[in-house]
């Protein structure tokens, strides 16, 4: 994992004494709480329905045992006791009082965490693959790069007042594990003919109110020019994205209105510039950083099988464990979402326990999912019956992963002061009406996701089964979308129809999967089924 | 209009800033005025002969000026840039990193918080237009 040097320390901890002041003046009334709110986006502090919320960043989703536990002795000193970790690999604190924010930042920092741009018109955190490092089908760990990439966004100066939010993603394997295609810039690290590594970039993607999915703008970004290519895609869009509808203000817009030929052509010969700038580190910063992810201590010996003589444990493993690239090791997923539960919430003890498991088990490591899970990703196979009895005393071993209660969910009604209807109590009636997992692995891979408005928090538009809150005359509704992905396969749900309340949806979802069991092929995805007979099937099973 | 807060030491440009159109139509002006939509790369042909170039900031949510400061250095413009509008404490520093030496704020600025603001982070992680080393560069020396 990255370790900060003293120039890292000393920007993060420089950030939280202008916060200090920031905060100070605000308390004092020196500041109003319009001048205040653009200084408190930027360090990702939101005013939400009841209280602050505090989103705190988590570069490209990895953290070790300390920082873990740092997040638990947040959620317990500053909030409830629980926090809130999200489909942006970050984790957020909902219950949190302006004053104490620069004191949990100064917490945060001593582990090397901050908040520095998990809001506001800048470049965001950068998302990557949870299982980069330990994956079989990685071509190079996408997190060096990642990394590299976090540095230089951080106090950008020409891209801090972009028009609009701005989100990268960094994977480095053909399946796509972190909807790379939804975000603004999408990089896919891929090696030529030659062995060379380099960067396939896609541009424009996004979901709010108008998703996209992100079009191949250059195939082949040689990988010492990606950071220069970068800040030409970025420069083209700072000058030439909208500025005058906020809602047009994405560069998805941008890309959707002249054209991917046009805005290729334009970063082509913004790149031709930027290029001779010397803006690209050299190697041996890539190498200093690639340092630190170096795989771990490995044990040449650990055996390769898995006693799969306890059935519950079996199914977990089927389930939640991935294959290695080491022999002898498994990526093991953590769900955090138990039936009933609220989707990526994880109490302090859990946390902690998580913490505590990392250390024991996987090289004091681990990774959040944008599917709201946590990851341990260098678990030999021989602990795997210990890890699982562990979490299985702390209610984290749900053999849930990608099945139909894996839900993804945002905040909703319940938190968020720009919801149309609750997601966390929809998602809970769902897994409810789910329970039985026979049922869910008969169902196999389904991925739902909710989202309590149009901005698309929950990723509706990339479910195999998507739900989305609208207002229908003063009223909670909800609209069902079928045949999204935001995987390798990315495609964008479709309306069903007429929206339902509460109850009518959770019907509607039965309905649909019913219809998908009746006319299913062996083995068939819910999802390759949806693409196979197309939307009329269902439609004619929800409203027929 | 106040004093701008300069950062140079040439004396200040007293020729009142035309407008990109106007400047364009003419050959004699030396000072311009940038609106935050008009592209800065039309005035390239031109640096050798300008004293001033006025960027436009309308509100500091539109961060146009920043690409159109950190151009027209790229550019090997040496004269005067300045940010003129709704220019705060809070940008100040990204607008110097962009190549802005002069700073015209609609509202005036609390010098102590300006100064504090200009001077808080000791390093920098990117290139930019000010001539500051980023970090990769101190690492390796
Ligand atoms: C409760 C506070 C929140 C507010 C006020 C909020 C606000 C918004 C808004 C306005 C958008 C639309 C942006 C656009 O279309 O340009 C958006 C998009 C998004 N938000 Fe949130 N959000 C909140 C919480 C969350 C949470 C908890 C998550 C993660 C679980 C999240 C993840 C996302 C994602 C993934 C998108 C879609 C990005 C895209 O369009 O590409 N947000 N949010
Ligand atoms: S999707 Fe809407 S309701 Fe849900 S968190 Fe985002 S803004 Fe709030």
């Amino acid at each position: 994992m990255y370790k900060y040097d003293s120039y890292d320390q000393t920007i993060v901890d420089t950030r939280v004494e202008e916060f200090r002041e920031q905060v100070e003046r605000r308390l004092s009334g020196e500041l109003s709480e319009d001048q205040f709110k653009p200084l408190r986006l930027m360090n990702g502090l939101y005013l939400q329905l009841h209280a602050y919320m505090l989103r705190v960043a988590i570069p490209y989703g990895t953290l070790d045992a300390r920082q873990m536990r740092m997040l638990a002795h947040v959620a317990r000193t500053y909030d409830k006791g629980y926090g809130h970790f999200t489909t942006r690999q970050n984790i957020q604190f909902n219950w949190i009082e302006l004053k104490d924010t620069p004191d949990i930042l100064a917490e945060l920092a001593t582990v090397e965490m901050h908040a520095i741009q998990t809001s506001g018109n800048c470049i965001r955190n950068i998302s990557s693959d949870q299982f980069a490092g330990a994956a079989a089908d990685e071509v190079t760990d996408p997190r060096p790069w990642a990394e590299l990439l976090r540095q230089w966004s951080t106090f950008h100066p020409e891209f801090s007042y972009l028009p609009r939010k701005f989100k990268i993603c960094v994977i480095a394997a053909d399946e796509d594990r972190a909807a790379m295609r939804l975000h603004d810039i999408g990089i896919q690290l891929t090696r030529n003919e030659a062995g060379d590594v380099g960067a396939a970039v896609y541009v424009g993607g996004g979901m709010g109110r108008t998703p996209m999915i992100a079009p191949l703008i250059k195939d082949f970004v040689p990988i010492d020019d990606l950071l220069s290519y970068v800040e030409a895609c970025l420069r083209v869009y700072n000058r030439y994205g909208r500025r005058d509808n906020i809602y047009k203000a994405r560069i998805k817009i941008l890309i959707h209105e002249i054209g991917a030929d046009s805005y290729r052509q334009q970063v082509e010969d913004e790149w031709a510039h930027v290029k001779t700038l010397g803006l690209d580190p050299p190697r041996a910063e890539f190498e200093r950083i690639a340092g630190f992810f170096a795989p771990p201590a490995y044990d040449s010996a650990a055996p390769d099988t898995i006693d799969r003589s306890d059935p519950d444990f079996a199914l977990w493993v089927d389930q939640n464990v991935k294959p290695h690239k080491q022999p002898g090791y498994a990526i093991a997923t953590i769900s955090l979402k138990p039936v009933g539960g609220i989707p990526g919430d994880a109490t302090a003890a859990q946390i902690d326990l998580m913490a505590d498991l990392a250390e024991r088990y996987s090289f004091d490591e681990l990774r959040v999912t944008h599917a709201q899970n946590i990851v341990l990703p260098y678990v030999r196979k021989a602990d795997l019956h210990a890890l699982w009895q562990a979490l299985d005393g702390a209610g984290l071993a749900t053999a849930n992963l990608d099945l139909i209660s894996d839900i993804i969910a945002c905040p909703g009604l319940d938190y968020c002061s720009l919801a149309n209807a609750r997601s966390i109590p929809l998602a809970q009636k769902i897994a409810n009406r789910f329970a039985s997992m026979e049922r869910q692995r008969d169902l196999g891979e389904l991925k739902l996701k909710i989202s309590g408005c149009i901005n698309a928090c929950g990723h509706h538009h990339a479910g195999h089964i998507g739900i989305l809150g609208v207002d229908k005359r003063g009223a909670e509704n909800y609209q069902l979308l079928l045949g999204g992905s935001g995987a390798e396969d990315a495609s964008l749900g479709n309306i069903t129809g007429p929206g339902f309340d509460e109850d009518g949806i959770v019907d509607a979802i039965e309905r649909t999967v019913e219809t998908y069991r009746a006319v299913r092929t062996d083995g068939e995805r819910f999802l390759d089924t949806y693409r196979r007979v197309g939307i009329a099937p269902f439609k004619e099973a929800i409203y027929g | 209009m106040a004093d701008p807060l300069r950062y140079r030491t040439d004396a200040a440009h007293e020729e009142p800033a035309v407008t990109l159109d106007a400047f364009l139509g003419q050959t004699n002006a030396t000072a311009v005025r940038l609106e935050s939509d008009e592209d800065a790369r039309a005035l390239i042909p031109h640096l050798d002969r300008l004293a001033l170039i006025e960027v436009s900031f309308p509100g500091f949510r539109d961060g146009r000026g920043y690409s159109a400061g950190r151009i027209l250095r790229e550019a090997g413009y040496t004269g005067e840039l300045r940010a003129q509008g709704d220019v705060l404490v809070d940008q100040i520093a990204l607008m110097r990193r962009c190549g802005f030496d002069s700073l015209v704020p609609d509202k005036p600025l609390d010098a102590a918080a300006v100064a504090r603001a200009l001077s808080r982070y000791d390093a920098v992680y990117q290139k930019a237009a000010d001539g500051r080393p980023p970090i990769w560069a101190l690492r390796h020396g």
